[in-house]
């Protein structure tokens, strides 16, 4: 209950705007008064001061991080906000953040999490139980419609969230739930004192837009909103009130400034950055990195391969029960992709090296399941990873009653030529490629296989809304390591169960399994069970092949020499995760 | 005299240009859609003729070419062995002019040689093929577009001019309309109006109703000015006060004038809708791998890394300089050649 004075004074929300014009009073707040709850980290002690900057590829659309869904606002976001536990991306574990401990129910299903006291935002105010509870409320509000709601309804039933003190919050779910420490990385606690007119006044989802007063949000991220430029950059300042310090006792961060510019494409991004404009670069193509690191020496930056990511890439066929509407071309051809034999005819006959080599210049990983080997914990190393052999492919066929004519082609019982088309997005390139290889290497087994490459929204109303299409090449990175993650793609009734979505029943026995392997993984609390029944999805994924893993991309990164703490990592934010210990040196 | 001899340069350029695409089948060395997996963004292949021990071959020959070990992605020479250059030689089967199946190339390498005159492209396809065969379908296409585009320009913007009052009001503003109609949203609804996989001719005659629909509106409106103005010329008005009809006048005075600004539009739009065939691949109406055409060949330039990384993906791109070049002098020159007739 000890709160220090100093946050009561700056009640009025007009004096925190005066204060922040005054260097030197804001100043005052970088030694921390007693009684402030404040984390130490452990990484090398940087000096303060500074700006960083950063390219993003597109203009963030909201600053609201109840409703952000790009990556460009999410980038921001996260620099503004903190959430009440973490996930360090250099560990993939879970740390304490704005929750300074927790403590979960014997059953799994209560979780008590205690705040670190005397912290505030960033205009001074104290963070309460109530701002927790004010957040929750407003991510489950289902007139809001937050992208991030379906994480917090578990067992179908929405997650409780009560306070207990001005302290305490406890969280109350309706089965115990795996990985539920997780779920609160990424959930922004926001300042009730600002906000819960516009939420009373159901005006919430216009507040918080990109070009809003600084004086209208306050966060309890490493920076603060100063400036926004339409079309060209928004400008954080350092927040004076962060909750971490250093090891010397330094209040963090050590950054002033942090500048995001706006740029138009990837290639941009990466010609700004060889240029000197920006200090901190992610998202990389193999194609750039290659062309960047010719110049590492000279122009002093240093770039960073951290091998695979979470991101599989995958063809996958259209397995839809489409009924009387399915055209009767589709519907003939479904009954080959039906065929599991066919499934593994097709994978057995791609050259997932090439596709490595001449998609990625070689940074990248082949893959034989969803689970990337960048996942090191939950990696199922037992399945196997078969090297191409048409000859295999070959025999698959033949089982499955496909025959060839004189001339090569490939035919079914019935006589009429395999031949179906590969959708996939123009606008990524790497995807194009992999399509076109695959055309190449499918032509090896008598399939006429045509690439169509469409603009990206067109193409996804085709795969998850029209189902008019026969195959498609695409990519997924799942946001956390963790299984429960995937839980989307890999229950029939997921929204991204792409192959089929939203299924009323599982369609197919394995399908059936997977759903009870899923929802067991989910609710069991030992990380060795857990990985067992994964291990199991893994194997029945690499056997059925409703998806058949490519490759994952390795996560590729750079910055400049001057930029202190750059420790980039494989889950997103890949490299601003650690912002608030960044320095310039 | 000079224009006489710029027409006849620019006729022999372009006719050796296009039987060059004609027979395209007959000069690649390789098929459009030949990948080459261990040799993605090869540089040109050099011919030689002295041998790593300075031996002198009247026959040039190749090197076949091994990753260098000193830069990751490059490639030096394979000086082991080499390969003879070879001409009329046996390859791949395609079709002359898409009627007479062969087997017979210009040039080609004994064994397992490689011969990549133009550098191979990021799946280790050969450029020169690809350019040869991508002309195809993008001049075709572009010359057919073009026709349209300006046949219809003529069509309404000489009724336009002439007639003036209503009609000229009507067609003016239709095609003011169409100038302003959102394309780019159009096309998304006639491609997700279109089956997913569209066959070769089918792709071949939506580029060309596509862009030649789209593109008449700008050549109607300048044909209507210069009809405007030709209508009211002396001779065109002694013409009519002797009675000539409006086909006569169209036919025999009006429409001889607007020959200049009809050749030069032909000449600006084919490489224009070269270039749009581009947009066209990207929403997926256009072409896609692994057929080859001008259009995806220079596309793969906006990238950074070809940009910055790969001279000869450059090539493509500097041989359309003389074709277009080519068209422009030969419309220059019927233009004039049609001033001193007419004069």
């Amino acid at each position: 209950m000890a709160r220090a004075g100093l946050g009561k004074s700056i009640a009025a929300l007009g004096f925190a705007a005066i204060c922040a014009c005054f260097p030197a009073c804001s100043a005052s707040a970088a030694q921390p008064p007693v009684g402030e709850d404040l984390m130490v980290t452990t990484s090398p002690v940087g000096h303060a001061g500074g700006r960083l900057v950063f390219a993003l590829r597109s203009e963030p659309k909201t600053l609201n991080p109840v409703l952000a869904e790009d990556a460009a606002s999410q980038d921001v976001i996260r620099c503004l906000t903190a959430d009440l536990i973490d996930i360090n991306r250099a560990t993939q574990k879970t740390e304490p953040a704005l929750a300074k401990s927790w403590t979960v129910s014997r059953d799994g299903k209560q979780y008590t999490l205690h705040l670190r006291r005397g912290i505030r935002f960033s205009d001074g105010q104290p963070l309460t139980a109530d701002d927790v509870v004010f957040s929750f409320q407003l991510y489950l509000d289902e007139k809001i419609d937050s992208p991030q709601r379906d994480l917090l309804v578990v067992g179908g039933k929405p997650i409780a969230v009560e306070k207990v003190d001005s302290e305490t919050v406890r969280f109350t779910l309706a089965q115990s739930y795996a990985a539920a420490d997780r779920l609160f990385d990424g959930f922004a606690i926001l300042p009730r004192h600002l906000l819960e007119s516009a939420y009373r006044g159901g005006t919430f989802s216009q507040a918080l837009s990109v070009s809003m007063q600084p004086s209208q949000f306050a966060g309890l991220g490493p920076f603060r909103l100063k400036e926004y430029v339409p079309g060209e950059r928004i400008v954080l300042e350092r927040n004076p009130y962060y909750w971490k310090q250093d090891r010397s006792g330094n209040r963090l961060p050590y950054l002033d400034e942090i500048v995001f510019l706006f740029v138009s494409s990837e290639d941009t991004q990466a010609i700004r950055f060889q240029a000197g404009d920006t200090d901190v670069i992610d998202r990389l193509s193999a194609e750039n990195f290659a062309v960047l690191s010719k110049q590492q020496a000279a122009r002093h930056y240093h770039l960073d391969d951290l091998g695979p990511g979470l991101e599989y890439n995958f063809l996958f066929f259209n397995l839809n029960d489409l009924g009387p509407k399915a055209s009767p071309d589709l519907a003939h051809k479904q009954c080959w992709f039906e065929d599991a034999r066919f499934r593994q005819a097709v994978s057995a006959a791609i050259d997932r090296e090439a596709i490595v080599r001449l998609a990625y210049n070689g940074r990248a990983t082949p893959i034989w399941t969803q689970v990337t080997p960048g996942n090191k914990l939950w990696i199922d190393a037992s399945i196997p990873r078969e090297p191409r052999s048409i000859d295999r492919a070959r025999d698959l066929l033949k089982s499955a009653g496909f025959s060839w004519k004189s001339d090569g082609t490939l035919i079914d019982a019935k006589g009429l030529p395999v031949e179906f088309s590969i959708l996939t997005s123009s606008s990524n390139a790497q995807r194009v490629k992999i399509a076109a290889l695959i055309q190449d290497d499918l032509s090896h087994l008598g399939m006429n296989v045509h690439v169509v490459s469409l603009e990206f929204h067109a193409m996804v109303a085709r795969l998850l809304n029209s189902h008019d299409y026969e195959a498609a090449v695409m990519g997924l990175a799942s946001g956390d390591a963790d299984p429960t993650a995937e839980m989307n793609v890999w229950m029939s009734n997921g929204d991204t169960h792409l192959w089929h979505p939203n299924e009323a029943k599982p369609a197919t026995p394995w399908e059936a399994e997977i759903d009870r392997l899923m929802q067991q993984q989910l609710v069991t609390l030992d990380y060795a069970k857990r990985k067992r029944l994964y291990d199991r999805v893994q194997e029945i994924v690499a056997q059925n092949l409703p998806v058949i893993c490519l490759v994952s991309p390795d996560i590729l990164a750079g910055a400049s020499d001057r930029v202190g703490n750059f420790q980039p990592a494989i889950l997103s934010p890949y490299t601003l995760w650690n912002v608030d210990q960044l320095y310039v040196r | 005299m000079k224009s006489r001899r710029k027409l006849w340069g620019a006729l022999i350029l372009l006719a050796v240009f296009h039987a060059l695409i004609l027979f395209a089948g007959f000069f690649a060395p390789y098929g459009f859609a030949v990948q080459d997996r261990e040799m993605p963004f090869a540089p040109p292949t050099r011919l030689h003729f002295t041998d790593a021990r300075g031996k002198v071959h009247l026959r040039p020959f190749v090197y076949g070419l091994k990753d260098d070990p000193a830069n990751p992605g490059a490639y030096v020479a394979d000086t082991s062995e080499l390969y003879p250059l070879r001409f009329f030689v046996r390859g791949a089967p395609y079709k002359v002019a898409g009627l007479i199946e062969s087997r017979l190339h210009l040039v080609g390498v004994e064994g397992d040689g490689r011969l990549f005159l133009m550098g191979t492209d990021g799946y280790g396809r050969d450029q020169l093929s690809r350019f040869l065969y991508g002309g195809q379908i993008s001049l075709l296409a572009g010359l057919l577009a073009a026709a349209l585009s300006v046949f219809l320009g003529v069509v309404i913007g000489a009724l336009a001019g002439f007639y003036g009052g209503w009609i000229d009001e009507l067609l003016m503003r239709g095609s003011e309309i169409f100038l302003a109609l959102p394309w780019l949203y159009l096309l998304f609804a006639v491609r997700a109006a279109l089956p997913l996989h569209i066959a070769e001719w089918q792709v071949f005659l939506l580029l060309v109703a596509v862009m030649g629909l789209i593109g008449w509106a700008r050549p109607a409106r300048m044909i209507r000015g210069v009809v405007l103005s030709a209508k009211e010329r002396k001779f065109v008005l002694a013409a009519r006060g002797f009675g000539a009809s409006d086909a006569h006048l169209l036919f025999q005075h009006v429409l001889p004038q607007t020959y200049g600004v009809v050749f030069t539009q032909i000449a600006l739009l084919i490489p224009q809708y070269v270039l749009a065939e581009v947009t066209l691949s990207f929403l997926g109406l256009g072409v896609g791998e692994p057929m080859a055409s001008w259009g995806t060949l220079l596309s793969s330039l906006q990238q950074y890394y070809v940009l910055s990384s790969y001279w000869w993906m450059f090539l493509p791109a500097l041989l359309l300089i003389p074709l277009f070049l080519g068209y422009y002098t030969m419309a220059d020159a019927l233009q004039e050649r049609l001033k001193s007739v007419s004069l």
